[in-house]
């Protein structure tokens, strides 16, 4: 049975195509209220979610919008766009078919909002723009479904809370409307059924044949590799030798500094000057744009990205993944592979490349974890606050609401289900009135109950800024970089934090390329070229992923094998030798090395708790060994590890771990902490405390607005009840502090600690000694650090005479 | 009190670290862009309700300034209020606050370019002041000598050993003028390497830095 309307089947028939089961499921079952697709790349996803709108508006033509489509990507949109118009153009149906995103000009939009087509593809921030509207029920009247593309990306930010806010809305607007979700293989799909479905409803799950188990397997090369660092420029040729042998390669990396250093090295050794490209988020969109069409026209051989190319673009023929540096997350490098042999029904072939002796283990365990079909996740636990308080002003530019209505509204988004009326209370006054202890803003609301109990917005004129704000993405503070000269070419951007550090004459990497700094024009950073000098590294915040809780668990299995045949050689040796001279960490145990070390005492602690949990740990037990006594003074953390020296032995760690204490040091640390600041930065960006920058302001050059910081100082000084700071502390421990992963640890261990004490550093931990990101630990070191800086400029500059 | 002193043109002056001025000689303070009710006029337009506490942070550190130095006289070197007319709207306590500081004390508002007009406060409104030789205004003017300003907030930016960039408020000094940075809480600034800044003040400038300890050092361009 098919209910594919006769244009479309034939249209299919005379391409010699028939539907994959999974699509035709989707057809028979268009009429569920939510429908969650999993399946791998390749396997007509999307195609499977538009069949029942393209059968439905060919069975009954009408006007108006019938489909939402919502893809994390705006280059997706565009895509789906193309890929779409050609069964509709070719077997005539009678569909419009339009894009609606950042991209979209001006007055396209108001074209669409006006007229809106049968179908519209947008992101998650344009969506919420559109439900902003004060004729967003108009906009919306008669739509059907709506289909989340890559919600298994959506899921895991704040972009995807924001998506299933604007939902709640959309299905208040049209009651009837039906969700449907499309997934690549997830973990957990109960977990993305859930944010889907409005809930309380069920949401079905169609899983579709996840097709052949993918090839995969560790790079052989021939150099071993480093005991530290994540450049992997010891498999260059190997890496150059894959790309010969394939047709098109991707070359996927962890951070974007690394990928330009990679580029770079690659280009060096590239003799049959193979054509290799780059595409990361910092690259200039112009540059991006040349390199994708370069790739869908089959130009390039390689391309070395980050997790930029991870959605589900279309770009043909990939039929290698290499994986540099060790996957953090098997689930993310299972969607990697995914991007190889774009054909469903022949394997993915993916190769990792470990960049240091670590990392050969813990891609030995992500190799292991795909094979059982192990994949990871943690739960994200409840919808983020800031998000909600943006909703609440969304709402409010769209019309006075009823606080009861809104409240119900938002708690039928699956992240927001178990939102007590008392913390949806202190969103609504914090966006009504700032929420502070000081009642200042009676008479200036930005929100007002009016006679009737309907809340509105005081002042209309709110509501452009309001949209101004809209989105839950972090820019950080960036500066444009060009070639100096009139109409320069773009190249992409830096953090200012990095910019500042350039003085005339240095070199970075940018977009493959060596550049000269020139200077600082009117916001834009103006380089020239040069080919020769030893480029600086552009450091980009981006995301640093931790290794997630399974696969260091998975690691830590592996540890307690008797031999490790998977492993080269020189990785196993290292293993066997650790276990001669100390011992190798185990589940459920705590493993601590103490041992003299370059005239220090040094404490390692192996805690598997993943990066961000290894730094608080750091910053925590130094704090207890001070109150100790134990005279710490600095510390390094890794993934697995975090190395302590000082100048005191620890000879009994138990005290230093008691959860208690540590937590309660947190209390004190967080307050004053540099990631607390960032996090409230971006919270009170998303919450509306912090309008972005308008267009003009930066370039005019005028004072610039206030730092961040300011205000968050203001907040902890007179206000600490404040709900943005508590928004911002549940951010934070959820995020960069990942303190939940401190007490997972200590769960684990339930004080089974080990102990041992050596009389020199152990194999485990020597590659420890090469970490960069070493944290000092002092207290005035700033001013100290200024006083060198001043006497050194001092000195420079000859003698200022300071009179008295 | 941690203080620098800078001799600029004959007079003896001390940059304290809070970023006001004192002139022992004349037992005056001065201070510049307090800014005062800047929460309360962004609140009015329709926009982020900030956090309404700057107008005490402001005021604590001008008080603490004053018992300090024991200046008799004060002078607000212009945009001491956010807008015109927003003095009228400051919370009570502000208010009560202010007359409390200017009691017993010579205290001039001088015009800026954001408090054009008189206040309801206490004190003299002046749109410049002559004294002992020097020149009091708000935005400098091309040529002046002598001359002490605010307006522009300059701060200064530095990059530490190991990469850490600090950016604090700064007083800038040449032979013929001073700029004073911004004393109220919610400000911004002007980097010193902004062509404005950079056009302005002679080679050989120096940047007095504000913070716990000011500290003096050639004007970053």
């Amino acid at each position: 049975m098919s209910d594919l309307p006769a244009s479309l089947d034939q249209w299919f028939a005379a391409r010699g195509w028939s539907l994959h089961p999974h699509q035709r499921a989707m057809l028979e079952r268009a009429g569920a209220p939510a429908l969650l697709l999993i399946a791998p790349t390749g396997g007509g996803k999307t195609l499977a979610g538009f069949l029942p709108t393209l059968a439905e508006l060919t069975a009954a033509p009408r006007t108006g919008l019938h489909t939402l489509y919502v893809s994390p990507l705006k280059a997706l949109a565009a895509d789906i766009r193309r890929n779409l118009l050609i069964p509709v153009e070719e077997a005539g149906l009678p569909i419009r078919v339009e894009d609606h995103t950042g991209d979209t000009s001006s007055s396209r939009k108001r074209r669409q909002r006006a007229d809106p087509p049968h179908i519209l593809l947008t992101t998650p921030e344009s969506l919420a723009m559109l439900t902003s509207y004060e004729d967003a029920p108009r906009i919306f009247a008669g739509l059907q479904r709506v289909v989340v593309d890559e919600i298994h990306a959506l899921a895991e930010s704040k972009r995807g809370d924001q998506l299933m806010l604007a939902l709640a809305r959309l299905q208040r607007l049209c009651p009837g409307l039906r969700r449907v979700g499309l997934s690549a293989t997830v973990e957990d799909p109960q977990a993305i059924a859930r944010l889907l479905a409005r809930h309380p409803d069920p949401c079905e799950i169609l899983e579709a044949d996840p097709g052949p188990e993918p090839d995969i397997s560790m790079l052989r090369t021939e150099a071993a590799p480093p005991w530290s660092g994540g450049g992997a420029a010891h498999a260059i040729p190997a890496v150059l030798e894959q790309v010969k042998q394939h047709r098109t390669t991707l070359i996927f990396h962890n951070t974007r500094a690394q990928a330009e250093i990679f580029f770079h090295k690659l280009w060096l050794a590239n003799d049959d000057a193979l054509p290799i490209g780059i595409h990361h988020g910092s690259l200039d969109r112009g540059q991006r744009e040349k390199v994708e069409a370069a790739m869908v026209r089959g130009d390039l051989r390689a391309i070395v990205c980050t997790g930029s190319l991870d959605l589900g673009i279309d770009w043909g023929d990939v039929d290698l993944v290499i994986q540099i540096g060790a996957p953090k997350n098997v689930k993310r490098l299972v969607q990697r592979i995914g991007r190889a042999n774009h054909r469903y029904n022949a394997p993915s072939k993916a190769l990792l490349v470990p960049a240091n002796r670590f990392e050969v283990v813990e891609c030995l365990a992500a190799l292991e974890a795909v094979r059982a079909q192990d994949l990871d996740g943690e739960s994200r636990g409840p919808g983020p606050r800031d998000v909600l308080c943006q909703h609440i002003l969304i709402a409010a530019c769209a019309g006075p609401f009823d606080a009861d209505d809104l409240y119900a509204e938002m708690t039928t988004a699956g992240a927001y289900a178990g939102l007590g009326r008392a913390e949806f209370d202190a969103c609504l006054q914090f966006c009504a009135t700032g929420g502070y202890a000081l009642r200042a803003y009676d008479q200036w609301q930005r929100l007002k109950q009016r006679e009737d109990g309907l809340w509105q917005l005081r002042d209309p004129r709110s509501a452009a800024r309001i949209r101004q704000n809209i989105g839950t993405i972090q820019d950080t503070d960036t500066l444009k970089v060009r070639y100096r000269g009139r109409g320069g070419a773009p190249l992409g951007e830096i953090e200012e934090g990095f910019a500042a550090q350039l003085s005339r004459g240095d070199t970075f990497l940018i977009g493959g390329q060596i550049v000269r700094y020139e200077g600082l024009r009117e916001m834009t950073v103006e380089v020239s070229r040069d080919a020769h000098s030893k480029p600086k590294i552009a450091t980009f915040m981006g995301t640093k992923f931790a290794t997630s809780t399974q696969l260091s668990e998975r690691i830590l299995r592996l540890f307690s094998q008797e031999d490790w045949p998977g492993l080269p050689a020189h990785t196993a040796d290292w293993l066997h030798r650790q276990r001669k001279v100390s011992r190798l960490p185990e589940p459920g145990r705590l493993l601590i090395e103490s041992f003299p070390h370059d005239g220090r005492e040094q404490l390692v602690v192996y805690g598997f708790a993943g990066r961000n949990a290894m730094q608080t740990l750091g910053l925590l037990l130094t704090k207890r060994m001070e109150e100790e006594g134990l005279a710490p003074m600095g510390f390094v953390a890794t993934d697995y590890a975090v190395l302590i020296w000082g100048l005191d032995a620890v000879v009994d760690p138990a005290p230093l771990f008691d959860l208690a204490a540590l937590e309660a040091g947190l209390e004190g640390w967080l307050a004053g902490n540099a990631v607390m600041k960032r996090t409230f930065r971006a919270s009170a960006t998303i919450a509306g405390l912090i309008e972005r920058n308008h267009g003009g302001q930066r370039k005019t050059g005028r004072q610039a607005t206030m730092s961040s910081d300011i205000l968050y100082d203001t907040l902890v000084k007179y206000d600490p009840g404040h709900l943005l700071l508590q928004i911002t502390r549940e951010e934070a421990m959820r995020g960069l502090v990942d303190f939940a992963r401190i007490r997972e640890m200590c769960a684990r261990i339930g004080g089974r600690i080990d102990l041992v004490r050596l009389d020199r550093l152990s194999p485990l931990s020597a590659p420890l000694f090469l970490e960069p990101g070493r944290v000092p630990i002092r207290g005035s070191a700033e001013a100290r650090l200024l006083e060198e800086e001043v006497g050194a400029l001092l000195r420079e500059a000859g003698l200022w005479e300071i009179g008295a | 009190m941690t203080g620098l002193g800078i001799e600029f043109c004959g007079a003896a002056l001390k940059a304290l670290g809070s970023g006001a001025l004192f002139w022992p000689a004349e037992r005056l303070l001065v201070v510049s862009d307090l800014h005062l009710g800047k929460s309360a006029r962004l609140a009015a337009r329709g926009g982020a309700l900030l956090p309404p506490y700057e107008g005490r942070e402001t005021l604590l550190r001008l008080e603490r300034d004053l018992e300090a130095t024991g200046a008799r006289r004060v002078v607000c070197l212009g945009d001491s209020f956010d807008a015109a007319g927003i003095d009228l709207l400051l919370p009570e306590e502000e208010r009560l606050w202010i007359a409390r500081l200017q009691a017993g004390r010579d205290w001039m508002w001088l015009e800026g370019n954001h408090d054009p007009g008189p206040v309801s406060l206490g004190g003299t409104h002046l749109a410049q002041l002559d004294l002992g030789g020097l020149v009091l205004r708000h935005i400098a003017k091309p040529g002046a000598r002598g001359e002490i300003s605010g307006h522009y907030h300059p701060k200064a930016r530095l990059v530490l050993r190991g990469g850490r960039v600090i950016t604090r408020a700064c007083f800038l000094v040449d032979r013929a003028r001073l700029l004073m940075p911004a004393y109220g809480a919610y400000t911004g600034g002007l980097r010193t390497d902004s062509p404005a800044l950079a056009g302005l003040m002679e080679a050989g400038a120096r940047a007095i830095l504000t913070g716990e300890k000011p500290l003096a050092i050639p004007m970053p361009r």
